[in-house]
């Protein structure tokens, strides 16, 4: 699925190209002008915005399911190595096509992700002020998110998917789902590829198409006004796959939303398929009954706990000062992340303890606690924040 | 004896060999550097055009008399606010937010600079007083001549707190 939409991106992303002039004072009308005069080009566009967003959330699916799954076991260590550079790099293209139409969600976005790079110790600043090409947003910072998102973005793509779909054939195929009894390597019927598996992906390309293709006749791409720097529109909203990282920013000093807990969290997720595993759950779900227990009680515990977390967070925010009177890198960085780094741990250690899991389901517990919170963090921005960031109801 | 023969035999060219591979690799690492240095480059941007202290930047903001004390102006075309303190001080603070970069919107009704993208206030000063914004905001360096106000927009001058000093008067 992710290929295909890869595909259309390839497709009408070359379209788009032909159209687009990146420079501060055409491209806003290049744009408008494709949308109101090029047959089609309304149509075009609306498809690489909806095919962008799809993509997002097909890969992030695409992760669960390897996950908990457990095919990133070995031999598929390093695939799942090459599948988050693939997702970092879905990322990287929509932040970097977001900046192209130079309307006022593009300036704002990319100001305050460019301005969070200076918070990445020692080189932060270095970084910003060669991916803007200068100081602020301006013509050479189009130019250079042009360059990355029409160049260098898709051809890493392509060397990136070969290498992924190639490890997928090295490794003997996919994981064989399985039972939590059932022997691993119990013999299976295999079928040829021709016509059974390709029918099927035939099918599942052509409904994808269909289905992006509907969104794209029905629902326009948002287009807002011209950039305009001195006004920062109210409320700000980063594009739903950063929200979580946006409600993140809310509550926590830059240094550790921006780069210690990324940083954490990136990390852990590289070494996953690394850590010495205590039982082989290749191809179970949830490795285990105990295991999906666990997942659930996680799950629902971060469901609970983050909202409630937030609401805490903002009234303290709302009564002015963090109380102690510390420097806000302590108190609204060093503390929070302590606690949850203990609370992380001692989830483990119940696990492990109490419910006498093995560590793969503990492991497992304690990604889907990061989850639930993560989700729960999306959605709070998302939906529940209004004029101002203030916490609202959707309706 | 006759391995150890060979390995006589042998020695010296290996070694030889292995010097001549090391001269080769440091070679090869060297250009490598080299050229990546040069890539480098050729990503830096560009220098500014203005640089600091430049006179050009200067802008006329206005009589002193123009501003009352406790109030906010803002200059869209310096990308500052003027703010007139209680004691008649004068500050030039920069637009920008300190947590990421937005614009901050003076708020009359409730004293205070409030950032549209993650809510962080600065009051009239410029102070932080609402995280996730550590840090006032920035200043521009400001003269007052003649009794009109001028503020060099060149640099930026970063600062940890309000203090006192920081205030320009009119004599």
């Amino acid at each position: 699925m992710a290929a295909v939409l890869i595909l259309l991106q390839f497709g009408t992303g070359l379209l788009l190209k032909f159209a687009y002039e990146p420079h501060p004072v055409t491209a806003y009308s290049s744009i408008q002008l494709l949308q109101n005069t090029v047959r089609f080009g309304q149509l075009v566009r609306n498809l690489h915005h909806w095919c962008a967003n799809l993509l997002v959330l097909i890969v992030f699916l695409h992760m669960l399911r390897v996950y908990f799954t457990g095919a990133f076991l070995p031999p598929r260590q390093f695939n799942w190595v090459i599948g988050l550079g693939l997702f970092g790099l879905v990322l990287l293209a929509n932040l970097t096509g977001y900046l192209l139409p130079y309307d006022q969600l593009a300036f704002w976005a990319v100001t305050v992700s460019t301005g969070m790079l200076e918070y990445i110790p020692a080189i932060g600043v270095h970084l910003q002020e060669m991916l803007r090409g200068g100081a602020d947003i301006g013509p050479a910072s189009l130019r250079i998110f042009y360059a990355l998102h029409t160049a260098v973005v898709p051809a890493v793509f392509v060397f990136l998917m070969a290498f992924h779909f190639w490890r997928i054939r090295k490794a003997g195929g996919l994981v064989i789902p399985r039972k939590p009894d059932e022997e691993f390597d119990a013999p299976s019927t295999r079928v040829p590829t021709v016509p059974h598996l390709l029918l099927r992906e035939a099918v599942v390309a052509v409904v994808l198409i269909a289905v992006v293709l509907l969104m794209s006749v029905f629902f326009d791409a948002p287009l807002e006004d011209p950039a305009n720097p001195g006004l920062s529109p109210n409320p700000t909203k980063a594009p739903w796959y950063f929200a979580g990282l946006q409600e993140m920013l809310l509550h926590l000093h830059p240094t550790f939303s921006v780069f210690v807990i990324p940083f954490l969290i990136a990390t852990g997720l590289l070494f996953l398929p690394y850590v010495r595993y205590q039982s082989d759950a290749g191809g179970i779900w949830f490795v285990s009954p105990t295991g999906r227990r666990l997942a659930v009680w996680a799950f629902l515990g971060a469901l609970i706990i983050t909202p409630f977390l937030i609401m805490v967070d903002d009234f303290l925010i709302g009564t002015g000062r963090l109380p102690f009177g510390l420097p806000p890198q302590i108190s609204n960085g060093l503390i929070p992340v302590i606690l949850i780094s203990l609370v992380v741990l001692g989830v483990y250690f119940i696990a492990t303890r109490r419910f006498a899991a093995s560590n793969n389901e503990a492991i497992q517990t304690v990604v889907v606690l990061l989850l639930g919170t993560f989700i729960v963090l999306t959605a709070t921005s998302v939906w529940f924040r209004g004029q101002g960031m203030v916490l609202r109801w959707p309706w | 004896m006759e391995s150890t023969r060979d390995k006589e035999k042998t020695e010296p060219s290996a070694s030889r060999r292995n010097v001549l591979s090391m001269i080769w690799m440091g070679l090869g690492t060297a250009a490598l550097i080299e050229f990546g240095w040069l890539v480098f480059t050729f990503f830096r941007p560009a220098k500014p055009l203005v640089g600091p202290g430049d006179r050009g930047q200067e802008i006329e903001a206005g009589p002193v008399d123009n501003f009352k004390p406790d109030t906010v102006t803002a200059f869209p075309r310096g990308q500052f606010y003027l703010a007139c303190l209680q004691n008649g001080g004068f500050l030039a603070l920069s637009r920008r937010c300190t947590h990421l970069g937005c614009t901050v919107p003076w708020i009359e009704a409730e004293n205070q600079f409030i950032c549209p993208c993650h809510s962080s206030a600065f009051d009239i000063k410029g102070d932080a007083i609402k995280p996730p914004a550590s840090r006032p905001l920035d200043l521009f360096r400001v003269r007052i001549e003649n009794n009109i106000v001028m503020v060099n927009t060149a640099d930026r001058i970063k600062r940890t707190a309000f203090r006192d000093n920081q205030a320009v008067y009119a004599k």
